[in-house]
């Protein structure tokens, strides 16, 4: 169980939204960390720096709300298995779609992509779905 | 500054941002995470206001942006340029959510993760980073979208 929490969740989006509006308007780029990590990979000489440093700043981000005193509950005993089977799909598929959850779902559906609706409806109606298999059929992480 | 130095400082403060909104809305917890996703379960509507809240602010503050001719630190907007709705699209979109769904972790809250000192990170961020490079290594020919 986690308890539903709309205001902090609400200032949370807004700070990413944020994040997403500096980003464009300061540098013309959008914040995806699919389009981070593929960038990263496929053509490391042209201008490296910036990606990288987002993606620094993102760690130091989840950091500093720590030392501000702030918990993150960390879950146990999930199977290691699966976290590398998850995230080797996570990765295939969102390098596939050329974005995820914040450069289809914040970035491009700001930018009213179609493209962008279609993979996000899509990766979330199957991560809804896999979640009910996962929890109320075989069991796993409920 | 140079506007090369200003752009990287840019891009490591939307990251720091990008990474206190994640921690405060609490998309670094995979539990709450799936919470959200289990409709049929213990379904915890709060990702709603995360994803709300930063589309809308976005879509308002992006529609004034791109009216602009050029970023305030670069000649040129980076926009995707593709805009097909095929089938790589559907194909990793539907492979994402798969992985979405098993543990919990996007990639942004999975990098994010190592943040907060989460060893579960230790297994999920190098298996994105494997995933993604494995997509790229073998469609080598096709072009990323975003130069």
């Amino acid at each position: 169980m986690t308890s539903f929490t709309p205001l902090s969740a609400l200032a949370g989006g807004l700070l990413i939204g944020s994040a997403a509006v500096l980003l464009l308007w300061l540098n013309g780029r959008i914040a995806g960390v699919t389009g981070m990590i593929t960038g990263l990979l496929v053509k490391p000489s042209t201008a490296p720096g910036w990606r990288l440093l987002f993606l620094v700043g993102l760690v130091a981000g989840a950091a500093t709300y720590s030392w501000l005193g702030h918990s993150t509950p960390l879950r146990q005993g999930f199977p290691t298995p699966l976290l590398i089977v998850a995230g080797l799909l996570t990765g295939y598929g969102t390098a596939q779609a050329n974005g995820c959850t914040s450069g289809h779902g914040v970035c491009g559906m700001a930018r009213l992509s179609v493209r962008s609706v279609v993979a996000t409806g899509t990766f979330l109606s199957v991560a809804i779905a896999t979640t009910y298999v996962m929890r109320h059929l075989a069991g796993v992480g409920a | 500054m140079t506007h090369g130095l200003l752009r990287n400082v840019a891009a490591l403060a939307s990251g720091l941002v990008f990474g206190l909104g994640l921690s405060l809305a609490q998309m670094t917890n995979p539990d709450k995470v799936l919470n959200f996703l289990d409709m049929g379960g213990t379904w915890d509507p709060s990702l709603l206001f995360v994803l709300g809240g930063a589309v809308v602010l976005s879509t308002v503050a992006f529609h004034f942006i791109l009216k602009r001719n050029a970023p305030l630190w670069d000649g040129m907007f980076h926009m995707p340029l593709s805009q097909a709705i095929d089938k790589p699209l559907v194909i990793g979109s539907a492979l994402f959510g798969i992985g979405w769904g098993l543990s919990g972790y996007c990639p942004g809250p999975a990098i994010a993760s190592i943040g907060v000192g989460n060893p579960e990170a230790l297994w999920v961020v190098p298996s994105i980073v494997a995933g993604a490079a494995l997509q790229r290594w073998t469609h080598r020919r096709q072009t990323a979208d975003i130069d």
